[in-house]
């Protein structure tokens, strides 16, 4: 390893280097503020090391990892998201009586994952990045077990999460073996391997698709969704939204780089599969949303039934279009970017009141009766993130399905494209929902004036209607990433 | 850059007046309000002699880039049609102003705000040339109108907003998949990749993907006119909106969905569109009779206004499919006039709810008696309604059903029974309120007009009356864009 490899791995390093001084530093002081403002700078260097090494060569580091314009792009990306997590863990953890400083370990540590799991073209590093992602969200979503009313759902969140990990990982390193014995090798390109003369093609089929069924349980694409709506749940609000829009962005970034620039024979079952999927995922995630009473619930189903629409793109991808090659890979990449900022946006406002008040922890809708009166800014948000989850024009909801429905029509994907567009309608449904109930009249005065998440509110609220309303520049960005594919 | 500049005009007098309720007073966001629209109307009187003086169709062209990837552009652009159904969007909006100006007590700057995107959104609509500009408008200004209904309408007003929504968005959808398509049919054709509607008129749209394309967008504006069997939200949403509310509604909000056909349906997919006529035709003249008789059950008052708003809708359907030039100006009158007539139904059955705290026909009688101005302002309006010669309505009707039935005389004879269906219904409402003995609840009191209610109800009386008097302001500006969109439309 040289110079420039090294050089090239500077924000992974980095990254790496947070959790090891986190804990150095927690063993002499305990400052809650110290170690948050620690993860924020380590996490926001790194991001920054990324971007500004943007346009160098591609640099292929040690057989594992890959550190190409989309890694450095995709990862500042899931630095950023892990940096608005770790803001909106503080006034969330200070408003407990946990111990509150290893939880950024943590929180470095999946970041870690997160990055190794982008920059990843082996299936060994893949796995590495994925069981350091999984491995840390165990604790992170189990954390308050001690300290909160609902020790059970917590508990329950956790073991669940654990549970599903183990098996998604059993299934993709058989998956792995099975690749591993059809083509000699780990790297993740098997496709466009000479065949192998002494076992049938089948062995290649059947690992694809236990690996792609281990990366489903991650995505929570029907039928390996049904942790999703538990482990939403039962977890606290800003561990929920870092497992919505961090870990599941960095997951479909990993599925775009192994499946998207990939030819070959037996493709076509992958997609037949991946199409199955998403179907059911826009369907069953929007029709099991359309009775929720509870909040974090209700965003977990509308999160299986996203990742279906995100499908989408993929399978769009597998098969070269008219329009250009790139419109579906550039449309994964978008609707990934859009799809973040609103997750974040609405686990914002959750975490913000949560912190406040923890019976908003529960996610009951009843809680938020009235919140537009009674906390203009949270309520606000909140509602912005339901506009743009239903995909109303201007805000950056509407950019990412407006991509998805340029990407299936451009494929002439007609079933899914009509799928798309009957889960879209039902979806409607439960967000205006949502809505209704922040309007509705409340009793209660408005006399609260706790600040808390506010500014990172109004921030993301801004970013999400800035993303729909002028998105070139983003466009341009992810046009940049995917740019090396 | 007088379109940009009367919807920016209409949206930061929408923040001003929220700030405006929030750091001074209530009264300080109504005046506020009228002030920016005001500004509008300025902006807009210009287009007027324009329209009349000069021969080329489109007035005024505004372009900028705002996507480049995918060659979508701020294209505004209006010629006599659209300034004339942005004319009829200002003259509503202030007679919303008028109504909410008593009506709406409580989150009186929100509620303006709110008033003043629904306006902004839906001159945005009659103004927008390019197809992506004119769904993102066509999509916000739901929002606002959702909002109205919801917080501030009444009993069952969550339920009919959120159908309103659904029923609206769930269609548009379709739209956004037809529309995505013919542009990228267009770029196969031509290597362009653009959304403007100058350039995918030129698109060859013949055989079953054009009627596919067609139906997609026919049925988002079909959900919106309404036309049966889409018409199911309606009722509701007009029904429980708050009067200024249902006055937007009725009056501008339904006539882009007409607008919509009258654009783009025939001039982007000439052939299919006419294939597709005698069908949507049976389906107008369904919506005519099928609705008066709904009407005619209704107790509701403002639920039978509602389905009269879709009785008169229908004969939009039939002229914009009979598609000549006569067909054609009858829809343009017919749409103004059942604008400025059922806003004013509204508007009584609002000073009514005001006043006796129902809507209820049944529980309403003798009310000439203690209110004789409102009730001469009912008579006439329902006078209109029903088609009195010398009154708008009167000449839209007539005059659809002239040119239609040169076209498809079988459907336009039917149609025409409904000329006979509204009066039964028009006249229902003034036997059961305002003749005969008062009734309990009217004998409690009830006030006659108050000088801005006064003002609000003569302006559209005048506006019925000149247009009955005088239907060549309207006819004669419309006459050339028309036969532009006849040549374009095949």
């Amino acid at each position: 390893m040289d110079w420039q490899q090294l050089l090239a791995l500077t924000p992974v390093l980095l990254v790496a280097s947070i959790s090891v001084m986190l804990m150095l530093v927690i063993a002499f002081v305990r400052d809650h503020l110290l170690t948050c403002v620690i993860t924020c700078l380590g996490l926001g260097g790194a991001a920054i090391c990324s971007l500004v090494s943007v346009g160098e060569m591609a640099q292929q580091v040690t057989p594992l990892l890959i550190i190409d314009d989309f890694s450095r792009l995709f990862g500042a990306l899931v630095l950023l998201i892990c940096l608005i997590s770790a803001w909106m863990t503080y006034p969330y953890l200070q408003a407990t009586d946990e111990i509150r400083e290893e939880y950024y370990i943590l929180l470095a540590l999946a970041a870690l994952g997160a990055l190794v799991l982008i920059a990843s073209n082996h299936f060994a590093s893949m796995f590495i990045g994925l069981e350091l992602v999984s491995v840390s969200l165990f604790a992170m979503v189990g954390y308050l077990a001690h300290s909160r009313d609902q020790v059970k759902l917590t508990l329950e969140a956790g073991v669940k999460y654990m549970v599903l990990s183990g098996v998604s990982s059993s299934f993709l390193l058989f998956g792995v073996a099975l690749v591993y014995a059809y083509s000699g090798s780990l790297t993740m390109d098997v496709f466009s391997q000479p065949a192998n003369a002494v076992l049938a093609p089948q062995y290649l089929i059947l690992g694809t698709a236990m690996i792609a069924i281990g990366i489903a349980f991650k995505m929570s694409w029907v039928p390996f969704h049904m942790w999703t709506p538990d482990v939403y749940q039962g977890a606290p609000a800003p561990v929920t939204g870092f497992l919505a829009g961090g870990v599941k962005i960095a997951v479909f970034a990993l599925l775009m780089r192994w499946l998207m620039p990939i030819q070959g024979p037996y493709l076509g079952i992958l997609a037949n599969g991946l199409m199955a999927m998403a179907a059911l995922s826009m369907l069953l995630g929007n029709l099991l949303a359309l009775r929720q009473d509870n909040l974090k619930r209700l965003l977990a189903y509308s999160s299986i039934a996203h990742m279906g629409y995100a499908a989408i793109t993929l399978i769009a991808a597998i098969n070269i279009g008219n329009l250009s090659p790139t419109l579906a890979a550039e449309a994964a990449g978008m609707y990934l970017l859009t799809y973040a900022t609103v997750t974040l946006l609405a686990f914002t406002v959750l975490s913000h009141l949560a912190a406040q008040d923890l019976t908003y922890e529960t996610g009951q809708l009843q809680h938020y009766q009235g919140l537009l009166w009674r906390q203009p800014i949270a309520a606000l948000g909140l509602l912005i993130a339901m506009l743009a989850l239903a995909g109303m024009p201007l805000t950056a909801g509407f950019i990412g399905k407006y991509y998805v429905f340029m990407a299936a029509v451009d494929q002439q994907l007609w079933l899914l494209l009509w799928l798309l567009i009957i889960g879209s309608a039902m979806g409607l449904y439960y967000y205006l929902r949502v809505i209704l109930i922040l309007c509705k009249d409340t009793q209660q005065a408005a006399t609260n004036s706790y600040r808390g998440l506010n500014p990172l509110i109004i921030l993301l609220a801004l970013l999400t209607l800035w993303l729909g309303i002028y998105p070139s520049p983003s466009i341009a960005w992810v046009q940049l990433a995917l740019a090396g594919f | 850059m007088q379109l940009l500049g009367i919807l920016i005009s209409l949206l930061a007098g929408g923040l001003l007046a929220l700030l405006c309720d929030r750091y001074a007073s209530a009264a300080a966001s109504r005046w506020v309000s009228l002030a920016s629209l005001l500004l509008a109307t300025l902006l807009w009187l210009p287009l007027w002699p324009q329209a009349t003086a000069n021969a080329s169709v489109w007035l005024v062209h505004t372009d900028a880039i705002w996507m480049q990837r995918f060659g979508i552009h701020i294209l505004l652009a209006t010629d006599a049609i659209g300034s004339i159904l942005i004319g009829l969007t200002l003259l509503l909006g202030y007679i919303a102003l008028l109504s909410a100006w008593g009506e709406i007590k409580h989150r009186v700057g929100l509620f303006y705000l709110n008033l003043l995107f629904t306006l902004a959104g839906v001159i945005g609509v009659f103004s927008a040339m390019d197809l992506f500009l004119f769904f993102v408008f066509w999509e916000v200004m739901l929002v606002p109108m959702f909002l109205i209904i919801s917080i501030w309408g009444h009993e069952n007003r969550r339920y009919a907003a959120l159908k309103f929504f659904i029923y609206t968005q769930a269609s548009s959808l379709l739209m956004l998949a037809a529309m995505l398509t013919l542009v990228l049919l267009h770029y196969q054709q031509t290597g362009l990749l653009t959304f403007s509607w100058f350039e995918l008129t030129q698109t060859q749209t013949d055989g079953t993907v054009g009627w596919w394309l067609m139906l997609g967008f026919y049925v988002a504006f079909l959900v919106k006119l309404p036309g049966i069997p889409v018409h199911n939200w309606l009722p509701d949403a007009h029904t429980q909106a708050p009067t200024p509310g249902s006055i937007l509604l009725a009056g501008i909000l339904l006539k882009t969905g007409a607008y919509g056909l009258l654009r783009f349906v025939f001039p982007l997919f000439p052939e299919a569109a006419a294939g597709f006529a005698p069908v949507a035709i049976t389906l107008g003249v369904i919506s005519v009779l099928y609705a008066a008789k709904l009407a005619f059950a209704q107790t509701d008052l403002k639920r039978l206004i509602a389905y009269t708003s879709i009785s008169h809708m229908g004969f939009v359907s039939l002229g914009i499919f009979a598609w000549n030039s006569i067909s054609l100006q009858g829809t343009m009158m017919q749409m103004i006039a059942h604008g400025l007539s059922s806003a004013a139904l509204f508007a009584i059955a609002g000073l009514l709810q005001q006043r006796l705290h129902s809507r209820d026909l049944q529980q309403m009688g003798g009310l000439w008696q203690l209110a004789p101005k409102l009730s001469a302002f009912t008579m006439l309006f329902s006078l209109a309604a029903l088609g009195l010669p010398g009154l708008g309505n009167f000449v839209g009707e007539f005059v659809v059903l002239l040119g239609s039935f040169q076209a498809y005389p079988w459907a336009t004879a039917v149609a025409a029974l409904g000329m006979i269906l509204a009066p039964v219904y028009a006249l229902l409402i003034l036997q059961k309120g305002f003749f005969g003995p008062p009734s309990e609840l009217v004998k409690a009191g009830v006030a006659d007009l108050s000088a801005r209610e006064l003002l609000m109800l003569g302006i559209l009386a005048a506006g019925l009356v000149i247009l009955g008097f005088w239907p060549n302001l309207i006819l004669d500006l419309s006459t050339t864009p028309i036969q532009h969109l006849l040549a374009s439309g095949g």
